[in-house]
C-alpha cells in the first residue's frame, strides 16, 4: 500500500485542560508520511481538541506536537530545536517546526497544514472562486509586494493572479465546482460546500490536510466520492492525511492508520484491521467496561 | 359568504383594538413631553401649562393612522406581495438594471461638470453658496463615508470613532502649516501617514476585540482625541481653535486679489468663487482617490481578506493569513482617508476647533455607510449626497414658516425629519440603499450576491 512512510508529524504527550476538566491526557502518536491517518473514538474524546493544538488554535497546556519537511534525518534535531525554544529549525536537507509554539496562521503559512471544519466554515457571501483566491492569500500578497505595488498596478501581479485563479480552476474541476464558480459559497448544496471547504484547503499548498469529519451529513454516493476525492489528491500531491471521522466505512476504507481515543486518552493504535477486532475499541464505542464486551456483544448480536 | 364577513368583523374589531393600544402609548409616551409645559412667567417663576389640545391631537392623529394601516394599507401590500410577475414588473426591472449600470459614470460626470453648470446657470453669486455648502460640503463626506467603508464594510470592524482621525489630520494640517509654513501638498500625504500612524496605535491595543466591545472602544478612543484637543491649550489653543490657516494656493498662486493672485495671473476679475471651485475640484480628486484606490484593493489579496475576515475570521486564520495585520490595514488605510479628508477640511475652513470632531460627525459618517449598503461605493455617495445634501436644503425651509407661523425655526427640525426617513428606509431597505455584493473577481460572468448571505462582520 500507499504510505509506510517516514514520521511526518510527531505528537507527544499531549495535554490539554479547561480548567478542571482534561480533554487531552498525556497523549502521543505519530502519522506517516502519505498515511491517511484517522483519528476516531466515541463523543467528548478530544478528537477536535487535538485537531485545534495541531492547528495552533489551542495552546497545549503540555507536550510537544512536531512536523517535518523533507529528509527524515532531520528528526534529529528535534532536541536541539526544543531547547533552543524556537519555532522552528530549517537545515539544507529539510525543517522542523513545533507547532506548539506557532500562532494559528503561522501553522499554515510556513509548516503548511491546512484544516477544515466540523461545521463548515466558507465565506457564504464570495463566490467560490473567491474563496479560493482567499485560501492564496500568501503568494499573492508576496506578488502584490504586500499591496504598496499592487496598488500601482504592476504587471507581475496580474500574471501572478492569473496563476492563482488556474490553480482554483483545477481544483474547481477536481471537485466538479467549476460550472458553479460565480456562484456565491452560501448558495452551494451541502456536498458540494465540504468538497469546496477541501479545495480551499488544498489551494493553500500543504503537505499535511486535517479534516474534521469531511463525511458528516453526505450520503453513501457523496461519502464515497469524497473516499476517491481523497485518496486521489493523496497520491498525486504526495500529501498526509489527518482525518477525524464517524463514518466508519469512510474511516475503514480509506485509512492506512487508525488511533482511537476515549475521554482523552488513547486506547488503540494500529491499522483498521487490528482496531476493528480490538475489545477496548469496541468497548468504548459500545460504552461498556473492558470486561463486559463478550457479554453486551452477545446481547447485541456481534 | 358567511366566513367573509365575519372575517371582516374581526379584522376591523383587531385594527380598532390596535388603533386604540398606539393611541394609549402615544398618550402615555407624550404626556410628560408634550402635555405638560414649564414656562417661567414674568416674576421668573417657573409655571407649569399643559397643552391638552395638541396632546389629543397627536394621539388622535397615531390612533387614525394606526387604523387605516391595518384596514387599508396593509391589506394592500399584502396583495401587491402576492401579485405574480407581470410583464411591466419585468420591463421596470430591467429599466432598472439599464440605470444601474449608468447611473455611475453619470454621476461622476455631473460631479466634474457641477461647477461649471452652477456658475453658467446662477452666476458666481450663486456658486458660494451651491458649489461650497453643497458640493464641497457633500463631496467630504463621501470621501469619509468611503475611508469608513474600508473599516465597516469591507474588514467588517465596527468603528464609531473615526472622527479622531479626521480630528488628527485637520490638526496635522493646521498645526504644521502655521507653526511651519509647509505647502498643503506637502502636508497632505503628511496628514494621511499621521492619522494611518494614529489608526495603528489604536489598531494595536483594540483589535483582539470584537463587535460590541471594539465598538465601545473606538468610540472611547475617539472621544480622547476631542478632550485632548480641548485640554492641550498650549499646542491646539483648546476650545478657542486655531485660526488662520493658510489655505492652499493654485500649484504656488495664491487665491488672493493682489497683483499675484490667481485672478491677476489669469486675467480674470478677482472673486472668492475661483478658490470654492478649486476646492470643489480638489476635494473631487482626493474623493475619486480614494474610490480608484478602494476599488484597486478590493482586487488585490489584502482586500479581499478584509471581506474573508468579515464573513469568518476562524476560516481567515486557517488559511494562513495574519488576521491582526489584515484588520491594522483597514484601519490604516482607513484612518489615512480620513486623515486626508481632515487636512482638507482644515485648509477649506481656515478655522478649525474640537467643536468640529464631536461623536455627532462619527455617528454622521457611520450612517452614511450604513444608509448606503455597506462595501457599496455608489450607495454610500448616495446616502452622503441625501443626507449632506438633505440636511442643507432643509436649512431653507422657509414655506414651513408660512404654515407654523413666523416663531418656527425649520432648521430645528432637520434631526428629526432625518431620524424620520433613516426609519423609513432602514424599514424598507435594512441592509441600506445599494445591498447587494459585486464579486471582485470571475471566472465567467459577475453575478451580483444577494445581500442575505454577506455577513455583517463586527468582529
Amino acid at each position: 500500500m500507499a504510505g509506510r512512510g517516514e514520521p511526518l508529524l510527531k505528537v507527544e504527550h499531549l495535554t490539554m485542560r479547561f480548567g478542571g476538566l482534561v480533554a487531552v491526557d498525556n497523549l502521543s502518536w505519530q502519522a506517516r508520511e502519505r498515511d491517511i491517518t484517522a483519528l476516531i473514538g466515541p463523543n467528548g474524546a478530544g478528537k477536535t481538541t487535538v485537531f485545534n493544538c495541531i492547528t495552533g488554535f489551542y495552546k497545549p497546556t503540555e507536550g510537544r506536537i512536531a512536523l517535518r519537511h523533507g529528509d527524515p534525518a532531520i528528526w534529529d534535531e528535534l532536541e536541539s530545536l526544543t531547547d533552543r525554544g524556537k519555532r522552528h529549525l530549517t537545515a539544507a536537507t529539510g525543517s522542523l517546526f513545533q507547532l506548539e509554539r506557532m500562532p494559528d496562521y503561522l501553522v499554515t503559512q510556513q509548516a503548511r497544514v491546512a484544516r477544515t471544519f466540523q461545521n463548515i466554515r466558507l465565506f457564504a457571501g464570495m463566490t467560490v472562486l473567491e474563496n479560493l483566491m482567499v485560501a492564496q492569500h500568501n503568494s499573492l500578497m508576496l506578488a502584490s509586494g504586500y499591496t504598496l505595488l499592487g496598488v500601482l498596478g504592476i504587471p507581475s501581479y496580474g500574471i501572478a493572479e492569473r496563476a492563482a485563479i488556474d490553480v482554483a480552476r483545477e481544483w474547481l474541476n477536481r471537485v466538479g465546482l467549476i460550472d458553479r464558480a460565480d456562484d456565491p459559497a452560501g448558495d452551494l448544496p451541502y456536498g458540494a460546500q465540504r468538497r469546496l471547504e477541501i479545495a480551499r484547503a488544498m489551494c493553500t499548498d500543504p503537505v499535511l490536510l486535517c479534516l474534521d469529519e469531511p463525511a458528516a451529513g453526505l450520503n453513501p454516493r457523496e461519502s464515497a466520492e469524497l473516499n476517491e476525492l481523497l485518496l486521489s489528491i493523496r497520491d498525486q500531491f504526495n500529501l498526509s492525511i489527518l482525518l477525524i471521522e464517524h463514518d466508519m466505512s469512510v474511516v475503514m476504507e480509506i485509512s492506512d492508520h487508525v488511533i482511537v481515543l476515549d475521554y482523552g486518552v488513547k486506547i488503540s493504535d494500529g491499522t483498521p484491521e487490528e482496531i476493528r477486532n480490538d475489545p477496548k475499541v469496541i468497548a468504548a464505542y459500545l460504552g461498556v467496561a473492558d470486561e463486559e464486551v463478550e457479554k453486551v456483544e452477545a446481547e447485541v448480536g456481534l | 359568504m358567511d366566513t367573509t364577513a365575519q372575517r371582516q368583523d374581526v379584522d376591523v374589531v383587531h385594527a380598532v383594538k390596535e388603533a386604540c393600544l398606539a393611541a394609549a402609548i402615544t398618550f402615555g409616551v407624550l404626556l410628560p413631553l408634550i402635555g405638560f409645559e414649564t414656562v417661567s412667567n414674568i416674576d421668573n417663576k417657573l409655571v407649569l401649562h399643559t397643552r391638552w389640545g395638541l396632546l389629543f391631537s397627536i394621539v388622535a392623529i397615531v390612533g387614525v393612522g394606526r387604523l387605516l394601516m391595518a384596514l387599508v394599507i396593509a391589506p394592500r401590500l399584502a396583495q401587491r406581495r402576492v401579485r405574480p410577475v407581470t410583464p411591466a414588473a419585468t420591463a421596470a426591472a430591467t429599466w432598472l438594471s439599464v440605470i444601474g449600470r449608468w447611473f455611475g459614470p453619470f454621476a461622476v460626470g455631473f460631479a466634474i461638470v457641477y461647477p461649471i453648470l452652477v456658475v453658467s446657470l446662477g452666476g458666481f453669486s450663486s456658486a458660494l453658496k451651491w458649489v461650497d455648502n453643497f458640493g464641497i460640503q457633500i463631496l467630504i463626506y463621501v470621501m469619509l463615508g468611503w475611508g469608513l467603508n474600508i473599516v465597516v464594510g469591507l474588514a467588517g470592524l465596527l468603528d464609531l470613532g473615526y472622527v479622531a482621525f479626521y480630528a488628527v489630520g485637520a490638526y496635522s494640517y493646521a498645526l504644521l502649516a502655521k507653526n511651519f509654513g509647509f505647502s498643503f501638498w506637502i502636508l497632505l500625504p503628511l496628514a494621511g501617514i499621521l492619522s494611518s500612524f494614529w489608526g495603528i496605535l489604536l489598531g494595536f491595543p483594540v483589535l483582539r476585540l470584537r463587535g460590541d466591545y471594539l465598538a465601545i472602544v473606538t468610540l472611547a478612543f475617539g472621544e480622547i482625541i476631542r478632550i485632548v484637543l480641548i485640554n492641550f491649550v498650549d499646542l491646539t489653543n483648546g476650545y478657542a481653535g486655531i485660526g488662520g490657516i493658510p489655505r492652499p494656493s493654485f500649484f504656488g498662486i495664491p487665491f488672493t486679489a493682489g497683483d499675484d493672485g490667481f485672478a491677476a495671473v489669469f486675467g480674470l476679475e478677482f472673486t472668492p468663487v475661483y478658490r470654492t471651485i478649486f476646492l470643489y475640484y480638489l476635494i473631487l480628486a482626493l474623493a475619486f482617490l480614494t474610490a480608484f484606490v478602494t476599488v484597486r484593493l478590493r482586487r488585490l489579496p489584502v482586500g479581499r481578506a478584509w471581506e474573508a475576515l468579515r464573513e469568518d475570521e476562524i476560516a481567515c486564520r486557517s488559511l494562513g493569513i495574519n488576521t491582526t495585520n489584515t484588520k491594522l490595514t483597514a484601519f490604516a488605510i482607513g484612518a489615512m482617508f480620513g486623515g486626508f479628508a481632515g487636512s482638507f477640511f482644515a485648509a477649506r475652513q481656515g478655522f478649525i476647533s474640537p467643536e468640529s470632531f464631536t461623536f455627532l460627525e462619527s455617528a454622521t459618517v457611520l450612517s452614511i455607510v450604513v444608509l448606503g449598503g455597506m462595501g457599496s461605493q455608489i450607495g454610500v455617495a448616495i446616502a452622503a449626497a441625501l443626507f449632506i445634501g438633505g440636511t442643507e436644503i432643509m436649512r431653507d425651509l422657509d414655506f414651513l414658516k408660512q404654515i407654523f407661523g413666523p416663531s418656527f425655526d425649520p432648521t430645528q427640525y432637520r434631526m428629526l425629519l432625518f431620524g424620520f426617513g433613516m426609519v423609513i428606509i432602514m424599514v424598507f431597505r435594512p441592509r441600506g440603499l445599494i445591498s447587494t455584493r459585486s464579486p471582485s473577481i470571475f471566472l465567467k460572468e459577475r453575478k451580483t450576491i444577494s445581500s442575505d448571505l454577506v455577513k455583517e462582520g463586527h468582529g
